[in-house]
């Protein structure tokens, strides 16, 4: 049974929807991160799942309860709904202290005063932040603030917690660190998070499955292997982790790729409906390419860039610059050797 | 910072340097101190029986509490009516926001003694026309309001100085960051409960900031109390300095009481900007957005078109009202006539402007010291700001204290200060000269100039002139390519900052005037002194016509070099 | 083309050293970068090589002319030094066109008008901005300003190019591009770089040979990328240059073992004589197994990063980082969870003496 549910939730902005019927179940205690380019509609559709703005069509329902529904013009704002939210730029009040800024929730429910002692000390030992609870958040580093906001936003002990890009205003070094800190707490209080980002590596470390937005339509939904290792499209192929494309033309015994044909790589055709066509797009990651010292499709090594771990390539085939990476214990071609290649997981896709 | 090759540096540093001093020493320094040295020394031994003498006269400590007084009551009332119209135009559904946004900021460009003027013709208790309605036409018993009064100066003033609230605290509540509230949203608080425990606190140094700045303007503030105060003899500070200067023609114990006086208000006004500081300092948090949602309005439902007609009938009449007097009166054959186009002519405005000399010499005194003052301060604020800024020297911490200190000077101790130090003390007597306002306007704005030009110049970073000489240009290719060109919209900036201002001042040219060197503040209010109601109004009006032509000539001369 | 000689080079602030006495050569058409942490003194070195700041001891040559002497106070002006020079923040100037900033150098060189046409146009192709000679840097992005600097240190053909951190202040995917289309450009016109930065990914990725510089300014070592990733001359650099394991082997007579533990030391023999030694070595030379040879682990947390899979290991009480490529984990049964048992084999270790690993303890 799951827990939260959106069913074709859609919100137009004019005559340009930026959420287009988009349905999705969260279980308890998973994580699902919403992912995509800037304006694909993830935080619009955020904003509505806390109720700061509301949909134009579908329902959005948390445990039993509606929130909202088009249908039934049913809409319930956000002070009522009893979620917990980080946003991008911490949001912490600066006139309040740490404590108060973390019982601000409490104090407003009208809890008395034991009990919002109690609780807000628990937030602030799971966050790391007894120590500074009596000074002012301005004192703290920007993990710090982010600690206060989850702190506050955990007070409640809230089913669900909605997270805005709540890394992306950190330093890069911190980032992973609060990832962590952040699993940890879902783990320890098991509630569910609806995450947004457009950091995909951030998106794949810390969610159970991936949703991939865009321009307001789902892609694809499911668990960051899957979407990785089998994306549905070339939007989702090339938006997560690295990618390289060839074009090929398709004949009955294999791909023809500047003028020399060449059997299946791994031994997969592409599916049918492309087979149909005279061409189609052979993509694969720039490390799921090796070299090959006989057989494989014929190129020219350009660019050989060592980065340390990895060593990355640019190989000519044909027209067309390949990336290829491979780890630093890999030998491969020096610049301006010829090479062959082989495809170990081909994607293929149709032209356009 | 940028270096040039060690020797040469030397000297041109220094001789900016130099010159910055000294241009600050002269024009500042030296009149601050002298009103110092005159309050506190007598025959040469410092003397603080004959002060406290002063402050215990009744006239001096009733001024002082005059000013208190009202200058408190302008700020409560000030702060009210801003904050109330800044919260009603950022964040609630009232129609025609933008329009009314900026008709809040039109008192702004109306001095408050051309105000005062008017609504004296409106509301003096006998003459004025509102009271003369309601006692001739509505068969009242007596006048309905009386502005001769302190709760009249309050209300003008107020009229015309709440815009500085207005400003900051509807930039405030524009730019702040709207999840700021939205987290108190989602942490359960409704509407109410935001506004009282987050918005408001947040806003609140804003508030303090501009109410500070009322108070400070109010307190130096002549006009509005000449106008209408000194009837009943209320008097502040500043118009007993008046007093003083103008009716003793330079008795040596009216001076010793103006400059004890002068002390009095610029420790106040010290006062003051240091509470500002403090708060500031203290309390104006990093609230700003980054992203661009909008934070979430009111909405006004039954109220809204009731606070629209409201804000109209506000700026009907505290503008409009005001200014279509004005123009009328001064369209009047003779005071005290009804407004029918019989009474009506063309006359005085014409007399004003073509043919009586003592309008036409105040017009022409008030548009060349205004272009002079601007245009030397400009040049003056540069070179300085250069010195601060850019260069690497000691002392220039000196430098940036000196020059914005005028800033939290009133006018009359400036004026003060430069009679003290022109008036013959050096060998120098520009006493009744045009050059004495001129010094005094120096002093009076190059504060304005400094903060124009430096933030220009802030803006032009180091590395892009180190990129102009990694491309091959000498130092002084460099200034002229890249420097100056990008520092010239805040020279411009700077120009019309003190133009403008200068073209309509009154608290300083009414100290410093002689026969000859009347400034058009001083001729409107030395004509309605006089008794020329009619010609002062008609003055005003000319006045007001082209302050309102050059904001807007400035707007798009500003605006237009924006988008170029 | 030229080289560029620093020799004893020394430089003070206010009493405090920031260059140590410092010599290098970087060798005429090579891309050279100085690689170090921040607020170390590269960038200082930078300003001395382009005349901004003078030197206070030794001197400063390019292409056999020497163009700062501390000891006959020679010291040529940067506009005469004949440089081309990209800052971290673009400096491009915002009151002048594209085309007007690009031609600016051959402007001030007095390079007559149609010569000056031609080549300003030709540096703006050649950074690929070819249409935007109209715009005004308000109009570009953060990318494209930086190839407006690109073409206007580039077109009077200088003989020397300086880069300062350009490309700190665009995004990830940017910089790699521009890192790219710097080294082609090098390629192409056989240009002298000198790159200043504290990203050791681009430092290896855009150099001929590099130079690692420590917080007090002083080389640590100069060499090929792979040289200094791959044989580090002390353990500050191999920390510098990547993601660095430690784990700490205690000799005992003629046996290793793991830091404090009885657990036996498995993986090539130290290289160096001491009692307390450190392995040192990358993520990638971590080779995983479910069981046989190696040292015995437990994955403390496993992170799927799409290329690759991170791990961190537990091994007798010091926590390691292995990475391994996501498709040999998935064809060889490599995806742990936290908590399982694994084996670590080690393809090879750097020796260091001492205990390096104390920081990593669990």
């Amino acid at each position: 049974m799951a827990y939260i549910e959106l069913r074709n939730v859609g919100k137009r902005f004019g005559s340009v929807a930026a959420v287009d019927r988009l349905n999705l179940d969260i279980a308890k205690g998973e994580c699902v991160a919403m992912l995509g380019p800037s304006g694909c509609g993830k935080t619009t559709t955020l904003r509505m799942v806390a109720g700061f703005d509301d949909l134009d069509e579908g329902e959005i329902r948390v445990g039993d309860k509606l929130l909202s529904s088009s249908e039934k013009k049913y809409y319930l704002p956000p002070e009522k709904r009893n979620f917990g939210m980080v946003f991008q730029a911490f949001a912490v009040w600066p006139h309040l202290s740490v404590f108060e800024n973390v019982a601000f929730p409490l104090r407003v429910r009208k809890l008395p005063d034991a009990e919002i002692m109690a609780r807000t000390e628990e937030a602030l030992r799971h966050t790391n932040l007894l120590a500074a609870a009596q000074g002012s958040p301005d004192d703290l580093s920007g993990g710090g603030k982010q600690r206060v906001a989850l702190a506050r936003a955990l007070v409640i002990r809230p089913d669900v917690m909605l997270l805005d890009e709540p890394l992306s205003s950190l330093d890069p070094h911190f980032r992973e660190e609060m990832r962590f800190e952040i699993k940890d707490l879902q783990r320890r209080f098991g509630f569910s998070i609806l995450y947004v980002t457009h950091d995909q590596s951030e998106a794949m470390a810390l969610s159970d499955r991936i949703l991939v937005m865009r321009a307001g339509v789902v892609q694809q939904i499911g668990t960051p292997l899957e979407v990785y290792g089998s994306p549905a499209n070339r939007f989702v192929f090339e938006f997560i982790g690295l990618s390289s494309f060839l074009q090929a033309g398709l004949s009955p015994s294999g791909m023809q790729i500047d003028g020399v044909t060449y059997p299946w790589p791994a031994g997969l055709k592409p599916p049918a409906e492309l087979l149909a066509g005279a061409a189609a797009l052979l993509a694969a990651r720039p490390t799921e390419i090796d070299f090959v010292s006989e057989g494989g499709v014929r190129g020219k090594v350009l660019q050989k860039a060592y980065l340390g771990e990895t060593i990355d390539y640019r190989i000519l085939v044909g027209q067309t610059e390949l990336r290829v990476q491979k780890t630093r214990r890999v030998a491969g071609p020096a610049i301006g050797e010829h090479c062959g290649l082989n495809f170990t997981r081909p994607h293929w896709y149709a032209l356009t | 910072m940028v270096s040039t090759s060690s020797r040469s540096r030397f000297g041109t540093s220094q001789i900016l340097f130099g010159l910055s001093v000294g241009i600050l020493v002269v024009v500042v320094a030296v009149p601050m101190l002298l009103i110092f040295f005159n309050a506190f020394w007598v025959n040469g031994h410092f003397n603080l029986v004959d002060v406290l003498k002063v402050l215990r006269h009744p006239q001096t400590y009733k001024a002082l509490l005059n000013s208190l007084v009202l200058s408190a009551g302008v700020t409560v009332t000030g702060t009210i009516v801003g904050t109330f119209f800044a919260w009603l135009v950022t964040r609630t559904d009232l129609p025609f926001k933008k329009t009314m946004k900026l008709l809040f900021l039109v008192p702004f460009m109306l001095p408050a003694f051309i105000g005062a003027l008017a609504w004296k013709m409106l509301l003096s208790p006998r003459a004025g026309y509102i009271n003369r309605f309601f006692v001739d036409v509505l068969g009242f018993d007596g006048p309905i309001f009386d502005i001769y009064t302190y709760a009249g100066i309050i209300l003008v003033e107020t009229m015309y100085l709440f815009p500085f609230v207005f400003i900051q605290v509807s930039g405030a509540l524009e730019r702040m960051d709207p999840t700021l509230e939205e987290s108190a949203r989602i942490s359960g608080a409704d509407l109410f409960t935001i506004t009282r425990r987050i918005t408001i606190p947040l806003v609140l140094p804003s508030i303090l900031s501009g109410s500070l700045l009322i108070m400070l303007y109010s307190m130096a503030h002549f006009g509005t109390v000449a106008v209408l105060g000194v009837e009943t003899g209320i008097y502040n500070i500043p118009t007993l300095i008046y007093e003083k200067i103008h009716q003793s023609a330079g008795s040596f114990d009216s001076i010793r009481s103006a400059t004890v006086l002068a002390t009095v208000l610029v420790l106040t006004a010290a006062l003051i900007l240091w509470l500002q500081n403090r708060i500031l300092s203290k309390g104006r948090y990093q609230i700003i957005a980054g992203k661009s949602f909008r934070p979430t309005e009111l909405k006004l439902r039954a109220w809204r078109v009731p606070m629209f007609i409201f804000c109209v009938a506000y700026i009907a009449f505290t503008i409009v009202l005001p200014t279509v007097t004005i123009f009328l009166v001064g369209a009047l054959k003779t005071y005290g006539l009804p407004f029918t186009a019989a009474n009506l002519t063309w006359a005085n405005y014409h007399h004003i402007l073509f043919e009586w000399d003592l309008t036409r010499d105040a017009i022409w005194n008030s548009v060349s010291l205004g272009f002079s003052a601007a245009l030397i301060t400009m040049f003056a604020g540069v070179i300085i700001s250069y010195v601060i800024v850019k260069m690497k020297v000691r002392g220039k911490g000196m430098l940036e204290f000196l020059g914005m200190l005028p800033f939290s000077v009133p006018g009359s101790v400036i004026a003060l200060g430069v009679i003290l130090a022109w008036s013959g003390k050096f060998g120098v007597n520009l006493y009744n000269t045009v050059w004495i306002i001129l010094l005094a306007y120096i002093a009076r704005y190059m504060a304005f100039s400094l903060k124009a030009n430096s933030a220009a110049l802030e803006q032009v970073h180091d590395s892009l002139v180190e990129a102009a000489r990694a491309s091959g240009a000498t130092v002084w290719q460099a200034l002229k390519d890249i420097v100056i060109p990008l520092v010239r919209p805040g020279m411009v900036a700077a120009f019309f900052l003190i133009f403008l201002p200068a073209l309509r001042e009154l608290t300083v040219s009414v100290l410093l005037y002689g026969p000859t060197t009347r400034t058009i503040g001083v001729a409107i209010y030395t004509l309605n002194e006089d008794g020329e109601t009619v010609y002062s109004a008609a003055l005003a009006g000319i006045a007001l016509i082209i302050i309102v032509l050059g904001e807007v000539l400035i707007k798009r001369l500003v605006s237009g070099k924006n988008n170029s | 083309m030229a080289s560029v000689r620093i020799e004893g080079v020394s430089k003070s602030y206010a009493g405090r050293s920031v260059l140590p006495s410092l010599s290098l050569e970087i060798q005429d058409g090579e891309c050279f970068t100085l690689l170090g942490p921040s607020g170390c003194g590269k960038t200082v070195l930078m300003r001395l090589i382009a005349g901004f700041e003078s030197p206070d001891s030794g001197s400063i040559a390019i292409g056999g002319e020497v163009v700062a002497s501390a000891l006959t106070g020679q010291a040529l002006p940067p506009d005469k030094r004949g440089l081309g020079m990209v800052f971290q923040d673009y400096a491009v100037w915002p009151h002048m066109s594209v085309f007007d900033n690009v031609s600016y150098p051959l402007k001030l060189a007095h390079t007559p008008a149609t010569a000056l046409q031609e080549r300003g146009r030709r540096a703006i192709d050649l950074v690929g901005l070819g249409g935007l000679e109209a715009r005004l840097p308000s109009q570009l992005s953060g990318g494209q300003q930086q190839r407006v600097a690109l073409a206007r240190a580039l077109v009077s053909e200088p003989r020397l190019l300086l880069l300062d951190e350009p490309l700190s202040n665009l995004d990830a995917n940017l910089r790699e591009e521009m890192r790219f289309e710097i080294k082609a450009l090098q390629r192409k016109l056989g240009i002298t770089i000198l790159y200043v930065t504290h990203d050791q990914e681009i430092a290896l990725g855009i150099s001929d040979r590099l130079a690692v510089m420590d917080d007090k300014g002083v080389l640590r070592q100069i060499g090929a990328p792979q040289e200094v990733y791959e044989h580090p001359t002390d353990d500050f650099v191999f920390r510098f240059l990547g993601i660095a394991n430690f784990l700490p082997v205690r000799r005992d007579g003629a046996a290793f073992y793991i830091g404090g533990s009885s657990a036996a030391w498995i993986g090539p023999a130290p290289d160096k004589q001491a009692d307390q030694l450190s392995a040192g070595f990358r993520p990638s030379d971590v080779l995983l197994s479910r069981s046989g040879e190696g040292l015995p682990g437990v994955v403390r947390r496993a992170s799927f990063l799409g290329a690759q899979v991170d791990y961190l290991i537990d091994i007798a009480g010091t926590l390691i980082r292995a990475a391994l490529p996501s498709h040999e984990c998935l064809e060889r049964g490599l995806l742990f969870v936290e908590g399982e048992s694994c084996c670590v084999g080690l393809a090879t270790v750097q020796w260091f003496i001492g205990d390096m690993a104390s920081g990593a303890r669990v």
